[in-house]
């Protein structure tokens, strides 16, 4: 650890420096929305950021793929002229966990990989990331331990830590750099601060332990034998198609394009939309021919693109093991 | 929130104009395009475009035309679905927003020098027309070539005069069989797995190209390993659901692979353990 790129911001400050990071451009955190409920939202004060959450509803993927975003914009008055768009603001997101940060990083090799995604990329751009360590499991439904995700491994801006009388600061590249130096409440870390740190990951290796009983590298062969299960059958049986899992998943990306008219009905847009692989028209071509028409095919679909399928394409699994989608299931798949 | 014109967008719109068209059957109509500016589109044959039908949407379309022809491309479609539908009240003078050519084609330099058997069922014809005009304007780089097209009546044939034309050629043998036929109907009935039987062909030196329904991949290809054509010559061209053409949306995944990247034109050998493609 270099203590040069680490910095401590006492709690007092806490609320002079989001209200601070406000003012230099949009900035989301966790917000609470009670029932044990969390959401990032737009904030300017330190007291509305939920220090202490567990996965939001929707996954932070929310600010770099929107639900909903035009792509196209287009005019048929006098023949058909149009116009590719991206739509983007300059967003700080703080507060982001190690599973989130992990699922941001799965579609940032998606939509990199050619032909590139340049309304994702334009957004990436715009986007800075604050991460926020978790020191102990959040709720019953992470196994992020499973798959690595419990401890920082890149992909962030500044990566805080909270250490009880203060956050301790990862300054990971320049643009946090420029944060810490715009917001003026940070002070080197010393020593102490330091091996507190080091002392507080070596605890969280005895607390986060690999929740399911299988080595992790073994799980895309395990997926190979199990193409034909009868899991996939009971699994189908229970799940109501709802799409749920596929909204709050941090590295579900499928989308479907659509079109729409202004009321004058001379322009309109191109726009895309969330989709999910476990509603029934998604694999429908015209004709009517359904390729996953069972649930069970869907859900095995599901399972596959977290651990088989995306194996081979991008070298990681595509499960952060946040528990977001068995936590947004209404009937219970595990 | 800002919004800022991305040139390099690959949801941007090629402009073309309808040449001609001409309704092919009650329910399939073809379509001559040229683009914009004279620009070729410059496919493979078997690639696919997305056509756009503003303010109804975008669909998948294999070109049916060979690429020999450089001043406009041929699309042949049944009015299936909402932009199918629309685009079949498209008349000579409109204009049509296309963006593409998408996926990957049939391995032409692969096929050069080799027999080949083309098994189009339905409109399986419409992807393999462009390779097979493509071969008769190529004519003598190609070995032996049969044609086998499979349709449910007379009705339902498309190229009708085209397939004529085939028939008096010396230099392909075609054969066409229809499913349920009229008394008059001459030709062969029975589905197309009746065909196979007859053809001669060197296993070791032909490709085969099978284009048709799902139900009719299984049993063609059985037919196929049996006349002992080996399976990394066996092509087939896939059809799926697909809304951004470059491997993103995941409507067209058929497990490992996106059709719309990888495919929509297979290798047998590739796909035969993948049991979600045929």
């Amino acid at each position: 650890m270099s203590s040069s790129q680490y910095v401590i911001l006492r709690k007092d400050n806490f609320d002079g420096f989001i209200s601070r990071l406000s003012k230099l451009q949009k900035l989301v955190a966790p917000v609470s929305k009670g029932h044990n409920n969390f959401s990032f939202e737009e904030v300017t004060s330190g007291e509305e950021v939920a220090v202490r959450y567990i996965p939001t509803i929707l996954p932070p993927k929310k600010y770099l793929m929107p639900q909903r975003e035009t792509l196209l914009e287009f005019n048929v008055s006098k023949g058909l002229e149009s116009t590719p768009v991206v739509e983007h603001e300059k967003t700080t997101i703080f507060g982001v966990h190690t599973c989130d940060i992990a699922g941001i990083q799965c579609l940032n090799m998606v939509f990199s990989t050619r032909p590139r995604d340049f309304n994702y990329l334009t957004r990436k751009g715009a986007t800075t990331i604050i991460g926020l360590e978790c020191n102990d499991y959040c709720d019953e439904y992470a196994s992020c331990a499973l798959v690595n995700a419990n401890l920082p491994n890149g992909g962030y801006d500044l990566f805080f830590t909270d250490m009880g009388e203060y956050f301790i600061v990862h300054v990971n590249t320049q643009a946090g750099e420029d944060i810490i130096e715009a917001a003026k409440f940070f002070e080197e870390a010393g020593d102490d601060q330091l091996k507190a740190l080091a002392s507080l990951r070596e605890k969280k290796r005895e607390i986060f332990k690999n929740e399911v009983p299988i080595d992790p590298r073994k799980i895309p062969e395990l997926f190979d034998k199990s193409f034909d299960s009868k899991v996939w059958e009971e699994l189908g049986e229970r799940c109501i198609a709802c799409g749920n899992c596929t909204n709050v998943c941090p590295t579900c990306y499928c989308f479907d394009v659509k079109d729409e008219m202004n009321l004058e009905l001379k322009g309109g847009r191109r726009y895309r939309v969330w989709d999910s692989c476990q509603v029934e028209p998604f694999a429908t071509v015209a004709g009517n021919h359904n390729f996953r028409k069972e649930r069970a095919e869907r859900q095995k679909h599901r399972y596959f693109r977290k651990f088989r399928y995306h194996v081979d394409k991008y070298h990681r699994l595509f499960c952060t093991g946040c528990g977001a989608g068995g936590a947004a299931e209404p009937a219970w798949l595990g | 929130m800002e919004k800022t014109v991305i040139n390099d967008s690959n949801y941007r719109i090629r402009k073309g104009k309808v040449i001609r068209t001409r309704q092919m059957t009650p329910h399939e109509k073809l379509f001559e395009i040229a683009l914009d500016g004279g620009r070729s589109l410059d496919h493979e044959p078997g690639q696919f475009v997305m056509v756009s039908m503003f303010g109804v949407g975008e669909a998948p379309i294999s070109v049916c035309s060979s690429p020999t022809n450089r001043g406009y491309f041929e699309l042949c479609v049944r009015a299936v679905g909402r932009v199918t539908g629309t685009m079949h009240r498209l008349e000579a003078g409109d204009e049509i927003g296309i963006r593409g050519p998408f996926g990957k084609g049939f391995p032409i330099r692969v096929l050069e020098g080799n027999d080949l058997l083309i098994v189009a069922g339905g409109l399986g014809i419409v992807p393999l027309r462009s390779l097979i005009n493509f071969v008769f304007d190529n004519r003598r780089d190609f070995g032996k070539v049969h044609t086998l097209l499979g349709c449910k009546t007379e009705g339902d044939i498309l190229f009708g005069d085209e397939l004529e034309r085939w028939m008096k050629r010396i230099d392909v043998h075609y054969e066409c069989t229809l499913d349920k036929a009229a008394p008059e109907w001459a030709g062969h009935v029975g589905l197309i797995t009746t065909l196979l039987p007859g053809v001669h062909l060197e296993p070791e030196r032909t490709f085969a190209i099978v284009v048709g329904p799902p139900i009719m991949f299984r049993f063609v290809i059985k037919e196929l390993l049996a006349k002992k054509i080996p399976e990394s010559q066996i092509l087939v061209s896939l059809e799926r659901h697909m809304k951004c053409g470059m491997g993103k949306c995941g409507h067209c995944q058929i497990q490992d692979y996106y059709c719309c990247t990888d495919g929509p034109v297979f290798n047998y050998s590739d796909i035969k353990h993948i049991k979600e493609a045929m």
